[in-house]
C-alpha cells in the first residue's frame, strides 16, 4: 500500500507551554516519519502530547524547537500565505466535529471551496460529489444540530476532503462516538485512504482504532516516542511499558523469570484460526483455564485482539498450556500482572 | 387638550424620536461593529493578537461608557456644532447619541463574538482561511442570532437616551413628556407620550426576538 516515500518528516520536535516555573514540556524531542499512503496511528495516554503533536503538523501550534517537513517543504519557515496554502493540502478533523452551526451540511462542505474562490456552479457539483463519498446526500439542507454525531463527523470529513488534500489529520475523530458509529467512521477513513490515496494520521487513545485501520503505529508517552513500527509487529511484540499499559498489561519486564509470571497473553494477529482455540486447548491438555480479560474482534474473517488467561499453579501445567497454544499457531506470551 | 391634539403631538414626537434613534444606531454600528471585532481578534489568544492595541481600545471604550449621557451631551456641544452644523434641535442630538452608543455597541458585539466556539475558529484556520474570511464567514454568521439580540438591546437603550435628550434640546416623545408633564401639568399628554415610548421599546424588542429566533440554527 505505501510507496515508501515520506509525506511528513518530523525531527527533534519540542513544544513547551508557558515559561519558567510553570513551563510544561508537552513534547520533548519527537522524531517521526509518516510515509505516503499510510494510515499512521499515534497512540498514547491522556496528556501524552498527541494533540500537541498533530497540531504542530498543520501549525495550529508552533513548536518551540525542531523541524517539520511536509512533502519536503519546511512548514516552520513558511510565511502566512504559504501556510494557508499548506493547510489546504493538510486537512484536519476533530473530536468535537467543529462544524459551522449556522450553515447547512452543504454550506459546511462548500466553505473550503468558497475560501479558495471556486465558482459557485462548480462548487455545488463538488459538494454533492463529496457528500456522495461520505454517504450523506440525503442531508444536504439539514443543519448540523439536526444530525447525529456520526453524521456530523461525515460532514466534517467531506469538508476536509473538499480542498483535495494529500494528508488527513484526525485528532480523536471517533472518541465522541459509540462503538458502532466508530466502526463506520473508521471504515470510511480506510476507504478514503484506499480510494483517494490520502495519507491519514490518526490520533487515539484506543488500541482498537489502531488495530482496525492503521498499518503503522507510534506510541507516545510523556512527550516522547517510546515505540514505533508496523501495527502487527508492535501489537504482537510490544516492547514499551506504555504500549503494554495501553494493551491492558502492566509489565515493566516482559522477560521475567517464569515463577513471577501469573498470566498468559495470547494474541490474534489476523491469521485465520479456524478452530475455537480455547476449547481445543482445554480438551487437549485437560487443564482448567480461566479468562482474565478478552478483547478479540473478527474482521474480514480474521481475528484480531488479545486474551489474558490465568495460568495454572504448577510449572509443568503452565508449560503444557503454552506449548498447546503455540501448537495451534497463536502468539503466546507470559506476562506479569499488577 | 383634546384627544385629537394629543394624537397629533404624539405622532410628531414618534417621528422625531425615530429620526434621532435610527440614524444614531446605524452610525453607532458602523463604528461599533468593527471595533467589537477588533477587540475580539486582538485580545490575547485572538486570531490577530495585539495586546497593547487591545488594552488601549478597552480604556477608551470604558472611558466613554462611564460618562453619563447628559454630561457627554454638554461636553460635546462644541464638537457637535462643528460636525452637525448646530448644537440645538433634534438633528444635533444624533451626534452625541452616536458617541455615547458606539462604545456600548462595541462591547455588545465583543460579547456576542466571544461566544463563538473557539473550535470553529480553529477549524477555519486549519482549512487555510485568511483572518478576514474567519471574521466574515465564521465569526459574524455564527454569532448572528446573538448580534441581533444585542442590536435590539442597543436600539432600545438609544431610544431611552433620546428621551433624556428631550431635557437638552432634542424633540421627540421624551421632550413632550417632560414639557407637558413637568412644566404644564398636562398629564394626559405626558402619559400618552410615555405609553408611545413604551410601545416603541416593546416593538423593537419583539422584532429583535423574532429575528434572533429565526436566524438561530444552533438548536434542533
Ligand atoms: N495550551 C496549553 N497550555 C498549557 N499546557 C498545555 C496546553 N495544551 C496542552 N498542554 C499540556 O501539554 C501536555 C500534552 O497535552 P496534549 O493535549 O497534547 O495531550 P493529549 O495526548 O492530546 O491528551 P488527551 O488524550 O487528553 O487529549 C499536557 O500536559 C497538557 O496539560
Ligand atoms: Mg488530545
Amino acid at each position: 500500500m505505501s510507496e515508501q516515500t515520506p509525506m511528513i518528516r518530523i525531527e527533534g520536535l519540542k513544544k513547551t507551554y508557558g515559561s519558567g516555573q510553570t513551563a510544561v514540556a508537552a513534547l520533548s524531542g519527537v522524531s517521526l516519519t509518516v510515509m505516503k499512503g499510510d494510515i499512521h496511528g499515534i497512540i498514547g495516554m491522556s496528556g501524552a502530547g498527541k494533540s500537541t503533536l498533530i497540531r504542530c503538523i498543520n501549525r495550529l501550534d508552533t513548536p518551540t524547537e525542531g523541524t517539520i517537513l511536509i512533502d519536503g517543504q519546511d512548514i516552520l519557515a513558511m510565511n502566512p500565505k504559504e501556510l494557508r496554502a499548506m493547510r489546504k493540502r493538510v486537512s484536519m478533523i476533530f473530536q468535537q466535529f467543529n462544524l459551522l452551526m449556522q450553515r447547512t451540511v452543504a454550506g459546511n462542505v462548500r466553505y473550503p471551496l468558497e475560501i479558495s474562490g471556486v465558482p459557485k456552479a462548480e462548487a455545488d457539483k463538488r459538494v454533492m460529489e463529496l457528500l456522495g463519498i461520505v454517504g450523506l446526500t440525503g442531508k444536504v439542507n439539514a443543519y448540523p444540530a439536526q444530525l447525529s454525531g456520526g453524521q456530523k463527523q461525515r460532514v466534517a470529513i467531506a469538508r476536509a476532503l473538499a480542498s483535495n488534500p494529500e494528508v488527513l489529520l484526525c485528532d480523536e475523530a471517533t472518541s465522541a462516538l459509540d462503538p458502532i458509529t466508530t466502526q463506520s467512521i473508521l471504515s470510511l477513513l480506510q476507504d478514503i485512504n484506499r480510494r483517494l490515496g490520502i495519507t491519514v494520521v490518526v490520533i487515539t487513545h484506543e488500541m482498537a482504532v489502531i488495530r482496525q485501520i492503521c498499518n503503522r503505529v507510534t506510541i507516545i508517552d510523556g512527550g516522547e516516542i517510546v515505540e514505533e513500527g508496523d501495527v502487527d509487529e508492535v501489537f504482537t511484540h510490544t516492547r514499551s511499558a506504555a504500549g503494554r499499559r495501553l494493551f491492558g498489561i502492566v509489565s515493566t519486564e516482559p522477560h521475567d523469570e517464569p515463577q513471577f509470571r501469573d498470566a498468559i497473553r495470547i494474541v490474534f494477529d489476523g491469521d485465520s484460526i479456524d478452530a475455537p482455540v480455547l476449547s481445543s486447548v482445554i480438551l487437549k491438555t485437560g487443564l482448567a483455564v480461566s479468562i482474565l480479560s478478552a478483547d478479540v474482534k473478527q474482521l474480514a474473517g480474521k481475528r484480531y485482539g488479545q486474551m489474558l488467561l490465568e495460568v495454572p499453579e504448577s510449572y509443568e501445567d503452565r508449560a503444557k498450556l503454552v506449548t498447546a497454544l503455540r501448537d495451534m499457531g497463536v502468539t503466546v506470551e507470559e506476562v506479569h500482572l499488577s | 387638550m383634546t384627544a385629537d391634539k394629543i394624537w397629533t403631538l404624539v405622532q410628531q414626537g414618534f417621528i422625531d424620536t425615530l429620526y434621532m434613534t435610527i440614524p444614531s444606531t446605524l452610525l453607532a454600528y458602523l463604528l461599533g461593529l468593527p471595533l467589537g471585532v477588533l477587540l475580539v481578534i486582538t485580545k490575547r489568544g485572538g486570531i490577530r493578537e495585539r495586546p497593547t492595541l487591545n488594552k488601549a481600545l478597552g480604556v477608551i471604550i470604558n472611558f466613554l461608557r462611564s460618562v453619563p449621557f447628559l454630561i457627554l451631551l454638554v461636553m460635546l456641544f462644541p464638537i457637535t456644532r462643528v460636525v452637525m452644523g448646530t448644537s440645538v434641535g433634534t438633528r444635533s442630538i444624533i451626534f452625541p447619541l452616536f458617541v455615547s452608543a458606539f462604545p456600548f455597541v462595541a462591547r455588545m458585539v465583543e460579547g456576542s463574538l466571544n461566544e463563538v466556539d473557539s473550535g470553529l475558529i480553529e477549524a477555519a484556520q486549519s482549512m487555510g482561511s485568511t483572518t478576514f474570511q474567519i471574521i466574515w464567514k465564521v465569526m459574524l454568521p455564527e454569532a448572528l442570532p446573538s448580534l441581533i439580540n444585542g442590536a435590539a438591546i442597543c436600539i432600545t437603550t438609544i431610544l431611552a437616551y433620546t428621551a433624556m435628550a428631550g431635557a437638552a434640546g432634542g424633540d421627540g416623545l421624551g421632550k413632550i413628556a417632560i414639557t407637558y408633564g413637568l412644566n404644564r401639568r398636562e398629564y394626559g399628554v405626558m402619559y400618552a407620550a410615555s405609553i408611545a415610548l413604551v410601545v416603541m421599546v416593546q416593538v423593537f424588542q419583539m422584532i429583535g426576538n423574532i429575528l434572533t429566533r429565526v436566524t438561530d440554527h444552533r438548536h434542533r
